[in-house]
């Protein structure tokens, strides 16, 4: 919402600072997000007075004059125009101003002469297109003051940023409002300039249906309109607006259009109360309803678009067709144009939901529907209504003919009961009666006190619609006693009694776990162009780059390898913790699972000098010693297999889980090979570790080559060695090299192994574990087609 | 017999010499005089068999003097020679040339934030709770007192998932949560209070993807519900938490806003750390920065929840970690938060970071 600094003045009655009440409205509630200066562009002009006017030597239509600026200097200046007079004020625009249109003014000579300034038109400001003559100041300012404070165009906008619930704030007179409970001043409507005397009584009160100078008016639709005030005004005279009307649309962004449509515009930004006019002469019936619209109702609004209702939509209709939408926007065949001599006026109250809903439809916001949608005063509007009349008689001429009020279900504000011991309950502080009332008599209440029973009987005004049960009305007395106001001591408090979600600690204890492998956390975006099966499709995404919702990480990741790659980054260790997402039921909520992934690219620690430039790059054990620790650490029940050409982890009941191995993605010929996996995080966190005996006897170690069979798994060799070794305290079997080609037969390899012997209670003889090896032999050579190889 | 014996005159000289001899000369020198087989000194003594028995005790007992002063001055000279050796090698170090590092592992400046945040509020009794990023509209909407035709629940602003075909009226229809409260609402309905949790998850508006918007981003609520919790509870529990996070000299205030989940309402400004409160670009001349929004559980929330309002009040909060991330660390851009760029997450994110 626009404010203007000046018409806070009006209703204030005093000078107002903008930063000022910035301040106070941001504490209030309504933050102001902007200061904008007005008129800024007349910021360098000030008033000069020309003392002496001289004709010309060289030039008939030039005059030398001097001026005084005020600066102590008396400037030379050579002038055109016909109007300069010795002993008058003009805008003075001093040596080196810029004017509106970018010309810089400048000491030059004209016609021989020197002139050291410029006396201005009306136009050379941008004040309107009068280029007759100088700009005459009707004032006794000094010179050198500036011309905005002169022509009162010294105005400052502030942009309030109004919560939805408070539309009072849509107008000057809630903000005035709010200033004045703050600041604890009184508060009037501003006078209108050169009002005509006008006595306009309340309009009678009707029900549904009633005859205003003529023409029908009738609500039909009673859902959507709860009060209809219309006033016929005969004989006016449609043209500008005087200019206190202008500045004041002006100063809030808005254009002025005539006076007619002006006096609405105002009233709505004074009282927050949109209102409309219509051309009277143009209403068929002539009548005026208000009522659903049917099926394949057509209108065209006064921004000139043919739109087709929705059927049910708020109308505002003559006897024959639709003329407005209503609380959003005017039809253009009834519009007031500068022919229009005979006007109704409409002043209603429409419910928030069918506006919204019209609004909605017609995907048409306006200035009205703004205000509607989130509750004008239903009881004021009669006041505004009265407002507008006196208003439209004062600038536009004509008489007041007739008005109603249809007002088919009269009601009042809610009366609420605001118990002294709540407010204490929800605020924890005991605030006295008097300050209760204080505060809410400040917002507009009226409040009676029931000492009786320690409670306030209030009557909230019409203007709050928000105000509804009696924490609302603690709420304001919180907000107008002040935040600030209320203590900060901080007490106990019973400790919560829930358990943390263990999807929060399992997905801690993996990204603690991966960082500490030296990879990098991501937060990559949960949608995704492309996916599986799985993948949910949203409705309505904004661009199909974001339409699915994952349903894996992996390929998030490798799209941030491929950005490093490109930005010349060759080393990349990243890992995700984050939700994914799998269909179910059609159309039903999909599943949500927790995984982390991880990809690996480069070198595995940066390279060294003593390196010599062959820094080891990441390979695939590499891929699978990260694979095995990120199970460790989200998935302590599952284990890792060999897959196709790749390892996946099972949980405990066979389910595949997880894989790791190679990755493709679109790699520069420079880039390292590229590994990573993914796996389901598991909530339960692996159980503490026992305490077992630190060994005491040494251990005694024997290197065998074996010769294994190419296609047989080093892993199966292991196991049995590592069952079967058991009772001869073998304590460990590591693979210490790999060797295939010549010397060997073939189909065979030659695989290195340390087995590692450790008795618990003694120390092992070679005796004993030269035994243990001979049946180990003996076994693998029976079981595993394995054999020592010699030489 | 005494020292001026003409053998011993000989050695002493060479013995006042040993000071000044370079490495390789030292072990000549040494096998020159004490060795097994030529030494001179070895010599001496070796003849000592030879002399009478008078001569051999005073001389012998000179030779044995010498011999021990000999070792001494090898040892020592050999000592010298080697701290020597060992300053120069030391010496013919660069000790310059750069170091043996190992890559450091990083956390998501998001994720710090947010273990920060946890950790101050675990210190007043609250838990984490979590729930699901998918929701019902009325756990959304609905049960935190949104009215039916709310602004919100427009396409525009929210993300839904696409109905495959299902009818599903307004209110009824599933989409990505547009914030952490919906798990408000299942922790009040779980269990009575006392309540005391902080919810931390991924949230979702229908809002372009650029320097300033995203349409998934991190959040971070709170709520405590008990009998006897009030708004004084509030300001000062957040107080403690702004001044724990963010300095202990961090100065705060309270503004009334407006939330439907809510009231009374707040919003909770720090002073600005940029210009110290002086006002700048940053906090837009106003010397504050809004940190989080927060106010009593509104009535109605409680009542749609089964608890009664009248026996039990709270508060709730909520913040953005990435709007926090983003001042911390001074980004420009929030898709720098969403990418994967090594040369970024280096910088940020690090353990003692």
């Amino acid at each position: 919402m626009n404010i203007s600094r000046r018409w806070l003045e009006a209703f204030l009655r005093r000078p107002v600072d903008a930063r000022e009440a910035a301040s106070t409205l941001g504490m209030l509630g309504a933050p102001v997000d902007a200061i904008e200066p007005l008129a800024e562009h007349l910021a360098p002009f000030v008033v000069g007075r020309v003392l002496t006017v001289e004709p010309h030597p060289d030039a008939d239509k030039l005059r030398v004059t001097t001026v005084d600026d005020g600066s102590g200097t008396i400037w030379t200046v050579v002038c055109g125009a016909p109007n300069v007079e010795a002993g008058k004020r003009y805008p003075f625009a001093r040596l080196g101003t810029v004017m509106p249109g970018g010309l810089v003014i400048e000491r030059r000579k004209l016609r021989g002469q020197p002139s050291e300034g410029m006396l201005c038109s009306a136009r050379e400001l941008g004040l309107g297109d009068d280029h007759g003559g100088l700009l005459t100041l009707d004032t006794d300012a000094a010179p050198g003051t500036p011309v905005v404070e002169v022509l009162g165009l010294d105005d400052e906008r502030l942009v309030v940023d109004v919560t939805p619930n408070r539309p009072d704030l849509l107008g000057h007179k809630g903000v005035a409002r709010e200033l004045a409970a703050a600041w604890k001043l009184p508060m009037r409507l501003p006078a209108i300039p050169d009002e005509v005397e006008l006595d306009v009584p309340p309009p009678d009160r009707f029900g549904d249906e009633a005859v205003v100078g003529g023409i029908r008016v009738a609500i039909t639709d009673r859902n959507g309109c709860g009060r209809f005030l219309a006033a016929t005004i005969r004989g006016v005279r449609v043209g500008a607006s005087p200019a206190w009307l202008r500045e004041r649309l002006e100063a809030c962004g808005l254009r002025s259009i005539n006076n007619v449509v002006d006096v609405t515009n105002y009233v709505m930004l004074e009282l927050n109360q949109p209102m409309h006019a219509y051309d009277a002469a143009t209403l068929r019936g002539p009548a005026i309803l208000v009522r659903p619209a049917r099926a394949g109702e057509t209108l065209v609004t006064l921004d000139g678009t043919t739109r087709t209702l929705p059927e049910g939509a708020l109308l505002i209709a003559d006897a024959e067709r639709a003329i407005g939408v209503a609380g959003v926007m005017g039809g253009l065949d009834t519009e007031v144009t500068d022919g229009t001599t005979d006007l109704l006026l409409e002043c209603a109250w429409f419910a928030p939901s069918r506006v919204r809903a019209g609004k909605r439809a017609l995907n048409l916001s306006t200035d009205a529907s703004h205000r509607f949608e989130r509750g004008t005063d239903r009881w004021g509007a009669v006041d505004a209504f009265r407002r507008a009349i006196r208003l439209l008689v004062t600038v536009a001429g004509g008489t007041l003919e007739a008005a109603v009020d249809l007002h088919p279900a009269p009601t009042h504000p809610p009366r609420i009961f605001v118990r002294r011991a709540r407010v204490a309950q929800v605020l924890g502080v005991e605030l006295p009666m008097l300050e209760l009332e204080r505060c809410l008599t400040a917002i507009g209440c009226t409040v009676v006190a029931k000492p009786e029973d320690d409670r306030l009987a209030v009557d909230v005004p019409g203007w709050r619609p928000d105000l509804l049960a009696e924490i609302d009305l603690i709420e304001e007395i919180a907000r107008i006693h002040g935040y600030e106001n209320l203590p900060t001591d901080l007490r106990g408090a019973r400790p919560g009694a829930r358990d943390d979600d263990p999807a929060w600690g399992a997905a801690d204890r993996v990204r603690t776990g991966l960082a500490a492998l030296g990879l990098s956390e991501v937060m990559t975006l949960p949608m995704v162009a492309t996916g599986g099966e799985a993948a949910p499709r949203l409705l309505n995404p904004l661009s199909a780059e974001h339409g699915l919702l994952r349903d894996r990480l992996l390929p998030s990741l490798l799209r941030q390898v491929e950005a490093n790659w490109a930005a010349q980054v060759g080393d990349v260790r990243l890992y995700e913790v984050g939700t994914v997402f799998a269909r179910t039921t059609a159309g039903g909520r999909p599943a949500e699972a927790l995984h982390a992934a991880f990809v690996l690219t480069g070198h595995t620690r940066p390279p060294h000098w003593r390196d010599g430039g062959s820094t080891p790059t990441y390979d695939l054990w590499d891929a699978r010693g990260t694979f095995e620790r990120l199970v460790a650490l989200a998935h302590p029940t599952a284990r890792v297999e060999v897959g196709e050409g790749e390892w996946i982890a099972r949980g405990p009941d066979g389910t595949v889980i997880g894989h790791c191995g190679p990755l493709d993605a679109d790699a520069p010929a420079w880039a390292s090979a590229l590994f990573g996996g993914e796996l389901q995080v598991a909530l339960e966190a692996a159980p503490a570790a026992t305490y077992q005996a630190v060994p005491t006897f040494p251990a005694v170690s024997r290197d065998l080559a074996l010769l294994v069979a190419t296609d047989r798994p080093v892993a199966t060799i292991v196991r049995l060695l590592e069952e079967r070794g058991k009772r001869a305290h073998l304590e460990q079997v590591g693979v210490v090299d790999e060797f295939r080609g010549a010397g060997l037969p073939a189909g065979r390899r030659s695989v290195a192994v340390r087995l590692t012997f450790r008795a618990p209670d003694r120390t092992l003889t070679d005796a004993d574990v030269d035994q243990a090896v001979g049946r180990l032999l003996t076994q693998l050579e029976r079981e595993c087609d394995v054999t020592l190889r010699t030489a | 017999m005494s020292s001026d014996h003409p053998s011993l005159a000989a050695l002493k000289a060479r013995l006042a010499g040993i000071a000044a001899l370079d490495a390789a000369a030292l072990e000549a020198e040494e096998i020159a005089v004490l060795g097994r087989k030529q030494g001179e000194l070895t010599a001496q003594l070796k003849t000592l068999a030879t002399l009478p028995v008078e001569e051999k005790r005073t001389l012998g007992a000179a030779l044995n003097v010498l011999k021990g002063e000999f070792e001494a001055a090898f040892a020592a000279r050999r000592a010298e020679l080697a701290a020597v050796a060992k300053q120069a090698a030391r010496a013919n170090l660069d000790l310059s040339m750069p170091a043996r590092t190992q890559w450091e592992g990083t956390r998501h400046p998001v994720t710090l934030v947010v273990e920060e945040i946890v950790e101050i509020f675990r210190g007043l009794g609250f838990t984490v709770a979590q729930g699901p990023e998918v929701e019902d509209e009325e756990y959304n909407f609905g049960a935190l007192n949104f009215p039916p035709d709310h602004p919100a629940m427009d396409m525009h602003d929210t993300l839904y998932l696409d109905p495959e075909g299902v009818e599903r009226p307004r209110g009824e229809r599933i989409l990505l949560r547009t914030h952490t409260s919906p798990v408000q609402v299942r922790v009040m309905r779980e269990g009575p209070p006392p309540i005391r949790v902080v919810i931390p998850g991924m949230v979702y508006r229908n809002d372009a993807f650029d320097a300033s918007h995203a349409p998934a981003f991190s959040q971070i609520e709170g709520l405590a519900i008990d009998e006897g919790i009030t708004f004084v509870d509030l300001k000062a529990t957040l107080t403690h938490f702004a001044r724990r996070f963010l300095g202990a000299d961090t100065r705060v205030r309270f503004r009334p806003s407006f939330f439907p989940f809510t009231e009374p309402s707040a919003e909770m400004d720090v002073g600005c750390r940029l210009c110290d409160g002086n006002g700048c670009a940053a906090c837009k001349g106003t010397g504050w920065m809004e940190i989080l929004g927060c106010g009593m559980v509104h009535e109605e929330v409680l009542r749609l929840s089964g608890i009664d309002p009248e026996r039990y009040t709270g508060f709730a909060f909520g913040m953005g970690p990435q709007r926090i991330a983003m001042q911390r660390y001074g980004l420009p851009d929030i898709r720098l938060l969403y990418g994967g760029d090594m040369r970024f997450l280096s910088q940020v994110g690090g353990l003692g970071r």
